[in-house]
């Protein structure tokens, strides 16, 4: 049956761009990345949700930077600390997503995929599409989507 | 959905505008050919195109239209009714275009019922629709009827005549002009195959005098055009601002290298790159036109409906602006137009009751002026009823009616922005539900935009819109707060002041603290002072502890408010490209948007609009009241007061400006002299007076004191505690019986008693107020103007205690005829803001009267003291200029003018 699958893999295999937070290797599908680049200059915007990191200039655009830690509630990384930055884009707008380090890109199939983990903190697991057993650690599949539906939703749940 | 059916639509709905408007020229100067021939055209070649892409509903409703217009083109008279049905087949087709735009498919449905009525009227013989002849515009100056033999086929004039007496018409509200119309018939009832040529230079002259062809002769010029997505400009205005970006850094390298080979083409690249961002900017530019095209149609429809006759007269439509700004003015204009058209202009009957043309007028121009466009909408209407405003302004409450009593008619007028206002008596269709007016205010604001009225009862209104040329780049002030900069749009800045703690001493600006909340002097006027840096941390007031002591004050006014901005550093300005926050960043309110400077960093642009309501409380309320800031705020100046509690726990309060120091005395000091309390002050004994019978004087601990001088004299107000300091709008409610008291007023919320110091200053010295020193000479005698019942009675006891004999008038025409009746007047002191005749007029009107008035020593109390107020007052010859609250400074004044100048004028 794995065998079949296996057979079957390249018609419904999906790239993911990996990138690491901690020790955690993450997942995002190869459609939505629209750049990979070191983020610098980075203005802080006051007042801001805690997940927003500020602006940046990305070739001439204004991009909002999102930090991924935070959004995952994990401590900030230790100042000085090398990060990298994923372009994404939704609605027209595009974001930057503040990681610590970026890997390669994967072809997975369907065969390794699993769902959340029931176990997973809640915060985490509105966030992930699944898990990827890989060969001795874990990936998990970010939703882009969700992970760019912040701040509106914070915002319309105070005014109700 | 193909590209080929895409552009269909865009093209159709262009098409379709176009006839709208051409239909509406068309209406009013039937004779037009050209216009018609165009019209045909069009609608030909929708019904063409539609008939290619198998669309039959759309095609059988265009060809049914196109029938119709063909008999005009044969010289079928064109009546209201015809054109009507035929805009309502327009419409019809518009919204098979949208349904088609939105599914891909045309709509199910039947038009059987507008076909029906167009072919009837197509089949219908000529006499049954003649005697709804065209409307013709009464201004028309119509070439004299035509005196020939006549052809076979036409029909005299008077048969025509009578055709039209006899036959019912159904578009009475045309009917005051049958004759001239009338007039022109021969040339519709023209065999067909003559029409077009006989009838070109008859049309060429009907034309050019009517006056609704002013937009141009015939379809405009065909300039080489081709469409482009708008997508497709926004994104080559990011790369050229990503271009200047990089020619910006490529320029910071060259400064620091010496290598002048590198540096002819950098230059080059330069000129280049400025000449792309020009080019870029302009394709964004559209003619406001643009927002026009469907106003003639608009007030054609409202002019049916409403039942009057209006003519829509548009001029400089070609003038270009952004078209984002466009977008969003387009609504508010329309919105504007449909006002005019309902509430400016009146109904044909009183229009001829007054003597006016019967027809109506709206004129919509637009020009450049420096770096705004302004667009005007006039009527010819019956005005706007200042008085029906006023009294519902009070009704409803918006501002006291004192206040609005005070207003000039401008302001007043503004008051027709307010959410829900309206003085119509009834409520029709189209307007009258006081919605609409106030979104056309906020909606121009938003784009940094004003509005004015002017209006003349029975003459018109005109309502005047300036905004910016374009949003997408404006000058701002780069500033520095903490480790961050940001832009300051420049049309919020007023000035920039530097302050710096050390420098207090001599003579620099200082920030100063009321209970911790810090304030600047700036002549003469208190500013409330934000830290950008404490707002940035979402904070309005500025903490405790915090260093606020030196830096640059930018001050701001936004509608009637004016604060000031703590920076640490200003750096310069820049002309910046706004780029709009991100959707995650748009509810906060401090940003108005971000952008990147030449260095290639991203900065936010402060949004003054979001500092100021951080600020105050809120800078909407009271929009209207606060929208004209210097003009309400010189009618109504604010009074510093200074409130403490005497007797029996009320406030009491007193001017500031009549005080002289605060003090708190050791109780155990006061002494008693022949049954009076006395302290030794100052090496001298001054007497202190309790503020209210019931206050006992302390006699242990610490007893709070007002003191009051005057000279080498003194006195001490006895009160139990002092309160504190507010700047407030002195309304005097309740007028006090007592001696003691001017009134009552609110003050913070809390009923407070305004004392009299008049009453005070005999008890302590009898003969303080009799102007001892200079009992020996003859006093002089003084007239005090001030519209304030208040101001006159607190200045009276000090001019009084100066040693003037003083009189008082309440206006400038009471004033005049005090000074005119009584010789004994040696100099005036007059208020110079007062409603109705200021004090200037007054001051003109002495200089004008001659002799003894001509040359009176004037001085004048003002709340401002700007520089156009000087070259005034120096123009009049107005001794002195003092602010209304400067005490010593008046009295100075008036010394100066001293003994010599009494004596002239005596």
């Amino acid at each position: 049956m794995q065998a079949a699958n296996a057979n079957a893999a390249p018609a419904d295999t999906t790239d993911y761009v990996t990138v690491f937070v901690g020790e955690t290797m993450f997942g995002l599908t190869i459609d939505r990345v629209h750049d990979v680049f070191v983020p610098a200059g980075i203005t802080p915007v006051p007042l801001a949700p805690k997940e927003i990191v500020g602006l940046l200039n990305l070739r001439g655009r204004v991009v909002t930077a999102l930090c991924l830690r935070r959004r995952l509630s994990l401590p900030d990384r230790a100042s000085g600390a090398a990060q990298m930055a994923i372009g994404l884009e939704q609605a027209g707008e595009t974001f930057a997503l503040i990681v610590d380090g970026v890997g390669e890109v994967l072809k997975l199939g369907a065969e390794t995929h699993e769902p959340v983990p029931i176990n997973l903190d809640p915060r985490w697991r509105d966030l992930s599409l699944g898990v990827h057993r890989l060969d001795g650690r874990l990936l998990v599949i970010l939703d882009v989507d969700a992970l760019l539906a912040f701040g509106d939703a914070g915002r319309d749940a105070k005014v109700a | 959905m193909d590209d080929l059916l895409r552009e269909f639509l865009v093209e159709s709905a262009e098409h379709l505008d176009t006839v709208d408007a051409e239909l509406v020229r068309f209406e009013q100067d039937p004779n037009n050919q050209q216009i018609l021939r165009n019209i045909f055209r069009l609608v030909h070649t929708i019904k063409g195109t539609c008939g290619f892409l198998g669309l039959p509903r759309l095609e059988a409703l265009a060809h049914a239209a196109e029938t119709l217009m063909g008999r005009f083109r044969d010289g079928y008279p064109v009546s209201g009714a015809s054109v009507t049905l035929i805009l309502a087949t327009l419409d019809r087709l518009k919204a098979i275009l949208g349904d088609l735009e939105a599914t891909g498919a045309e709509p199910a449905g039947s038009d059987d019922d507008l076909i029906g009525a167009l072919e009837k009227m197509a089949s219908d013989d000529a006499p049954a629709a003649a005697p709804a002849p065209a409307p013709a515009p009464a201004a028309i100056v119509l070439p004299p009827p035509v005196e020939r033999e006549l052809k076979p086929g036409e029909v005299s004039l008077d048969e025509l005549e009578r055709a039209f007496m006899e036959a019912p018409g159904p578009d009475d509200f045309f009917a005051p002009e049958p004759a001239p119309a009338v007039a022109e018939e021969p040339a519709f009832e023209m065999p067909a195959e003559e029409a077009p040529e006989p009838a070109a230079p008859r049309a060429a002259a009907a034309s050019s005098a009517a006056p609704a062809s002013e937009g141009g002769e015939g379809p405009i010029a065909k300039v080489q055009t081709i469409r482009v997505n708008v997508d497709t400009i926004e994104h080559l205005m990011t790369m050229v601002s990503e271009l200047v970006l990089t020619r910006n850094q490529l320029l910071e390298i060259a400064r620091r290298h010496e290598d002048s080979g590198y540096k002819v083409p950098l230059q080059r690249l330069s000129h280049v790159t400025a000449e792309l961002q020009e080019g870029v900017m302009k394709t964004r530019m559209q003619p406001i036109g643009n927002a026009w095209q469907k106003l003639p149609r608009v007030v054609r429809d409202l002019s049916a409906e409403l039942g009057k006759g209006i003519e829509l007269v548009m001029s400089g439509a070609e003038t270009e602006l952004d078209r984002q700004v466009l977008d969003v003015i387009k609504d508010p204009l329309t919105h504007m137009v449909r006002n005019s058209a309902d509430h400016g202009i009146e109904s044909t009957n009183e229009r001829v009751k007054a003597g006016k043309p019967a027809r109506g007028t709206i004129r919509l121009s637009a020009y450049h002026e420096g770096g705004t466009i302004t667009i005007e909408i006039a009527d010819d209407g019956k005005g706007l009823d200042l008085a029906a405003i006023r009294k519902k302004a009070v009704e409803r409450g918006l501002a006291p009616a004192a206040e609005i009593e005070k207003m000039t008619d401008a302001q007043v007028a503004k008051f027709i922005f307010h959410a829900g206002f309206s003085t119509a008596k009834a409520v029709t269709s189209v307007s009258g539900r006081g919605v609409g007016m106030d979104v056309v205010k906020t909606n121009i604001e938003t784009i940094g935009g004003v509005v004015d009225i002017a209006t003349e009862l029975g003459r018109g209104t005109t309502f005047t819109i300036k905004i910016p040329l374009t949003l997408a780049i404006v000058s701002a002030l780069i500033v520095k707060a903490g480790a961050q900069r940001y832009a300051v749009p420049q049309i919020a800045v007023l000035e920039l002041v530097r302050v710096d703690a050390k420098g207090a001493k001599e003579g620099a600006n200082a920030i100063e603290r009321i209970n911790g909340a810090p304030v600047l002097r700036l002549r003469e006027r208190l500013l409330p002072i934000v830290t950008l840096e404490g707002l940035m941390r979402g904070q309005a007031t500025v903490e405790e502890g915090e260093v606020v002591e030196s830096g640059f004050v930018v001050v701001a006014q936004v509608g009637r408010q004016r604060f000031g901005v703590l920076v640490d550093e200003v750096f310069h300005t820049e002309e910046i490209v706004v780029k709009p926050m991100s959707s995650k960043l748009r509810h906060i309110p401090l940003f108005a948007g971000n952008t990147i400077l030449g260095d290639g960093a991203v900065v936010l642009i402060v949004d003054p609009n979001g500092v100021a309501k951080l600020v105050g409380q809120s800078a909407q309320s009271g929009a209207v009241a606060e929208s004209e800031a210097e003009e309400v705020e010189a009618g109504d100046a604010k009074a510093t007061l200074l409130v403490f509690k005497g007797g029996a726990g009320g406030f009491k309060a007193v001017p500031l400006s009549l005080v002289t120091r605060l003090e708190e005395i050791d109780a155990a000091k006061i002494e008693w002299l022949g049954g009076r309390p006395l302290i030794q002050y100052r090496g001298r004994l001054m007497p202190l007076v309790p503020a209210d019978p019931t206050i006992a004087l302390r006699t242990e601990g610490s007893q709070a004191l007002v003191v009051f001088s005057d000279g080498d004299r003194a006195m001490g107000l006895v009160v139990d505690e002092i309160v504190d300091i507010v700047e407030e709008r002195l309304d005097i409610e309740i007028a006090a019986d007592r001696s003691d008291l001017i009134g009552s007023a609110v003050l913070r919320g809390r009923a407070t008693d305004i004392i009299n110091i008049a009453h005070f200053l005999p008890l302590a010295y009898d003969d303080w107020a009799r102007g001892p020193r200079k009992a020996a000479v003859k006093a002089p005698s003084l007239l005090l103007v001030d519209d304030s019942a208040f101001f006159r009675d607190m200045l009276t006891p000090v001019l009084k205690a100066a040693g003037y004999s003083v009189s008082a008038a309440a206006s400038a025409d009471e004033a005049l005829k005090a000074l005119l009746s009584n010789p004994g007047i040696d100099l005036v002191v007059s208020d110079l803001d007062m409603p109705g005749r200021s004090g200037f007029d007054l001051v003109g009107a002495m200089r004008k009267a001659g002799g003894r008035l001509a040359e009176m020593p004037v001085v004048a109390l003002t709340g401002t003291v700007g520089p156009e107020a000087i070259e005034q007052a120096r123009k009049l010859a107005i001794s002195d200029l003092v602010a209304k609250f400067d005490r010593s400074g008046l009295l100075a004044a008036l010394a100066e003018i001293g003994e010599p100048g009494l004596a002239r004028a005596a």
